[in-house]
């Protein structure tokens, strides 16, 4: 008996963003359209969101394929070349921080490590920790989120408290100390496999309070909708509301939290191997690249600049994609 | 969710892309922007001028003030407390010893000459006795003659380290071994000169009776901790912020980690000071926080020299040697900039595995690390610095590290790994302090160079300002499995003893603050430091100390680095200056003048 009736339930789900859509210009276009399909159209019209989307795939593939790309480039990031230093002054020998045929974003000062080799492997870094600290953000902000505006009353305070406190919360100093105490090996790692999992699950850790707190809003506004009511006043238990009403509208906003979440935790990873608590040498990365170039900034100032576009660049390109993705999924809010 | 911000945001990245842009290009430009007016013609007298030589000695003129610029403050001002090399080198502005190093360049500058006293001491009783006699015509700052009185008082304070902690103990050691007296705060007699060691049968004598004698005695009265203290101007653990002054110039004002003032002593003589030349009317210091800050300020002229004498920064250095090299010295520091491996941790308990470390090393790169032959120093080939008598320099190479092995051996460090049972290498860790890049970069040279014969080293950074407990701490050494740690070490006094005792004589090993990481255990190195200490020929004493360096090298302890250089940085008005091994290789302070005391 229920079966036929969910059936336009299911649909309607989805119809709460597409609303606008309908009552827009583009009405006759609307039929046997997924959401999906429609936030894909509104996307490949927005050429700022795709730069960026190509752009984020572009690192993906070279984050994936980083020891295939050195090896065929011909260049380790871990070999030293001292001969094109100069020793009187450490720093590179040729023009632009010793830019050549060879070297096309030049070397490293004093050990003359290829820069371009070291982009590519601190690359998998960013992108490792910026992806997987995301999804640790959003399984457990997602869950307690949801959990908190389902349930309200005393879960709902608990849940939101815990979110407060976090927020208030000074990650960065937390993060330093805690590699202080942290223990050499564990899980089976060592060394840098140790420091890059507690990146992921600190940064990951503080970085659901904020889709928690989207999440659990949504809920709150959307369990009191009308198709929600209809699935209750039917006989639907709590679970399948979750799961079925609930969830599914819930993914657009997380998704578009998750593509702008990753930027922001790319940044915390530089900005930890920038103070010395990220990765350990030789492993490349880009804010431990930063800041070693410190101190060649007049000297060498090529040294300092391209590990700087390449966050730059990175973060931009998620931001933009970010955006276009919110836009495409929410189009109400934007206009 | 509220999307008003959306347009905003992107509006707010495109900005920032420009802001970012813009930086970028001004950084790009500030890296050859201002090379265009290099080779002024100053004055100054030249590269390397002032090293182990005196430049301009006759443009000194009396007046004028003297100014300092440090980004770091001394330890204390307190005679017996301070620590620093400079803060000893400056400390002869306001203080005076028995005696004290000779006001001379390069070598001599390490001698001890008289200066409250009327002359070296008269030795007797086999090297147990010293006595000194009083000048005449010295004062403190108020114009009261300095008596034997106050230099006795001066040296009791060390005994006193629960409140004067942190300055040289080797007089404490020397004349107190059994630790018998309670310093002068504690002491029950009168006068609070309760210490049995030291004599003072009149105002203008001194007698020290040493229980065993000790052939660098004279050096340690030479230090800056010897001086006098006059018992009523004490302040106990304030006395570093205002120390009463013996020396021809006295405090002003100071603040801590701000500005320092010297004015002249008008109560001090000319006559009464053989040392001393007294040239500026005023000596100041400026802190900084920011070291690039501060080396631009000393090449713009604004400052005549850094206090700390550490080097120029990497920034500032490669301006100045690009454009103004006439006004740099290149001088050795005294330091050794090394790696130790640690016997407690294996498989360096084998000397086969510690050698084959010290062949499969690219020294080059290491020296390259360094900072490079000019700013990192010559490539080292022992433990013993070149300002140290007895010392041999790159002549003593027997691991080849400056000759046929410089770039590193494979081969023969693959021998070394068969030797010692690890023919396919081993795994290891190297501890560095976090605050040193520069021994982090020499960190990642061993790294790489020793990968290429199998051994695996990962680098642990630690907080550099808990290296007393970290890898001072034997056991938390070998808990942590720091099989090679990375260090330096400079000689607080020119000699063997006042270098190597702590790094490598077996009663130095201790639970905390260790320093003979490498746990040194050889009767024979003990034997030979034995020999020194009763040997009072200066040509024997050398003798010594090349055998025990050799015997350090032999037991492959240490991997050398360099024999540190510095490049550091003198003004254009600056006469009389000069480099001297008494102080590390430093410019000697107390005899510096102004060409032009109006600038």
């Amino acid at each position: 008996m229920t079966a036929p009736l969910h059936e336009p339930t299911a649909e309607a789900a989805p119809s709460a963003a597409e609303e606008a859509a309908v009552a827009g210009a583009e009405a006759k276009a609307v039929q046997g359209r997924s959401l999906g399909r429609i936030a894909w159209e509104r996307l490949k019209r927005d050429k700022l969101a795709l730069s960026g989307g190509i752009v984020v795939l572009l690192l993906i593939v070279v984050a994936i394929l980083a020891p295939l790309i050195t090896s065929l480039y011909g260049q380790d990031p871990n070999e030293f070349h001292e001969d094109l230093i100069d020793p009187l002054f450490g720093t590179p020998t040729g023009s632009l921080g010793g830019m050549s045929g060879e070297h096309w974003l030049g070397v490293e000062p004093v050990n003359g490590r290829d820069i371009f080799a070291r982009i590519v492997h601190g690359a998998r870094i960013s992108l490792l920790v910026g992806f997987l600290s995301a999804i640790v953000a959003v399984i457990i902000g997602t869950v307690l989120g949801v959990l908190a505006g389902f349930f309200g009353g005393w879960v709902d305070a608990l849940i939101s408290r815990v979110m407060d406190g976090l927020l208030a919360f000074p990650q960065l100093l937390f993060i330093i100390a805690l590699v202080s105490v942290m223990p050499d090996s564990m899980l089976g790692l060592s060394g840098t496999g140790v420091r890059l999992l507690m990146m992921i699950l600190v940064i990951g850790f503080f970085g659901w309070p904020y889709i928690g707190r989207v999440v659990r809003g949504q809920t709150l506004s959307m369990r009191e909708r009308e198709y929600v009511e209809a699935a209750r006043s039917l006989g639907a238990g709590r679970f399948y509301i979750l799961f079925k009403e609930l969830l599914p509208n819930l993914v657009a906003p997380i998704i578009v939290y998750t593509t702008m979440m990753i930027p922001t935790n790319i940044l915390t990873e530089a900005a930890l191997s920038f103070l010395g608590v990220g990765v350990k040498p030789p492993t490349s990365s880009w804010g431990q690249m930063l800041s070693s170039a410190i101190d060649y900034y007049k000297s060498d100032p090529m040294y300092m600049v391209i590990p700087g576009v390449a966050i730059f660049i990175t973060v931009l390109a998620f931001n933009l994609f970010g955006d276009g993705v919110r836009d495409a999924l929410d189009p109400k809010g934007s206009r | 969710m509220t999307t008003q911000r959306t347009s905003g945001r992107r509006k707010q990245a495109l900005a920032a892309a420009a802001v970012v842009a813009a930086l970028l290009t001004t950084a790009a430009c500030g890296g050859g922007g201002d090379d265009s007016n290099g080779g002024s013609k100053n004055g100054a007298p030249g590269f390397d001028a002032a090293n182990n030589k005196v430049a301009q000695a006759s443009a000194a003129k009396k007046g004028g003030t003297l100014k300092f610029a440090s980004t770091q403050d001394a330890d204390s001002w307190d005679t017996t407390r301070g620590y620093y090399g400079f803060m000893w080198n400056f400390s002869r502005y306001y203080s005076r010893q028995l005696v004290t190093n000779k006001t001379e360049p390069g070598k001599a500058g390490a001698e001890v000459t008289p200066d409250l006293a009327t002359g070296l001491a008269k030795v007797s009783d086999d090297g147990k006795t010293y006595t000194y006699t009083l000048r005449d015509g010295i004062t403190w700052e108020d114009g009261k003659p300095i008596t034997s009185k106050d230099v006795k008082y001066g040296i009791e304070r060390v005994w006193a380290q629960d409140v004067l902690s942190g300055g040289p103990t080797y007089l404490k050691e020397v004349l107190d071994p059994k630790d018998e007296y309670q310093g002068p705060y504690k002491d029950k007699s009168k006068d609070k000169l309760g210490l049995k060691a030291i004599e003072t049968p009149d105002d203008k004598t001194i007698v020290f009776h040493l229980p065993e004698p000790n052939s660098d005695f004279e050096e340690m009265l030479a230090l800056t901790s010897a001086s006098p203290v006059r018992q009523d101007k004490d302040t106990k653990s304030k006395y570093g912020l205002r120390p009463f002054s013996s020396g021809p110039y006295k405090f002003e004002s100071y603040n801590p980690g701000k500005d320092l003032t010297l004015v002249r002593n008008t109560e001090w003589k000319q006559e009464s000071d053989p040392v001393r030349k007294a040239y500026p009317d005023k000596i100041t210091i400026k802190f900084f926080s920011n070291a690039n800050d501060l080396d631009a300020r000393l090449v713009a002229g604004d400052y005549d020299l850094d206090l700390a004498q550490t080097g120029l920064s990497p920034q500032g250095r490669t301006t100045a040697l690009k454009e103004h090299k006439e006004n740099l010295d290149n001088p050795v520091s005294g330091y050794i900039r090394y790696a130790t491996f640690a016997q407690n941790v294996k498989p360096f308990d084998n000397i086969h595995c510690r050698k084959a470390m010290l062949f499969g090393a690219d020294h080059v790169s290491l020296q390259t690390a360094r900072g490079g032959p000019v700013a990192g120093g010559d490539i080292g080939t022992n433990m013993l610095p070149p300002s140290v008598p007895g010392s041999e320099g790159q002549k003593y190479d027997p691991y080849g590290m400056a000759g046929e092995n410089k770039k590193g051996n494979v081969e023969k460090a693959k021998e070394e790994l068969k030797a010692c049972g690890k023919p396919d290498g081993f795994k290891s860790k190297i501890a560095v302090r976090n605050n040193k890049p520069v021994e982090v970069a020499t960190a990642e040279s061993m790294q790489a160079s020793l990968k290429k014969v199998g051994i695996d080293l990962e680098i642990e950074q630690y907080d550099g300002s808990q290296y007393a407990s970290v890898v001072g701490s034997p056991s938390n050494v070998a808990k942590k499995g720091y099989g090679v740690i990375i260090m330096g070490w400079g000689p607080d006094f020119p000699s063997v003893q006042g270098y190597g005792l702590p790094l490598w004589h077996s009663d130095y090993i201790l639970e905390s603050a260790n320093n003979n990481f490498a746990l040194i255990k050889d009767k024979e190195i003990d034997g030979l430091f034995a020999d020194y200490l009763t040997e009072l020929d200066d040509a024997g004493k050398a003798k010594i100390a090349t055998e025990i360096n050799h015997k350090v090298m032999e037991g492959a302890y240490y991997l050398p680095f360099v024999f540190e250089k510095f490049i550091n940085w003198r003004s254009d008005n600056l006469a009389n200056v000069y480099t001297t091994d008494g102080y590390s290789g430093m410019y000697d302070f107390v005899n510096l003048g102004l060409k032009n005391p109006k600038k």
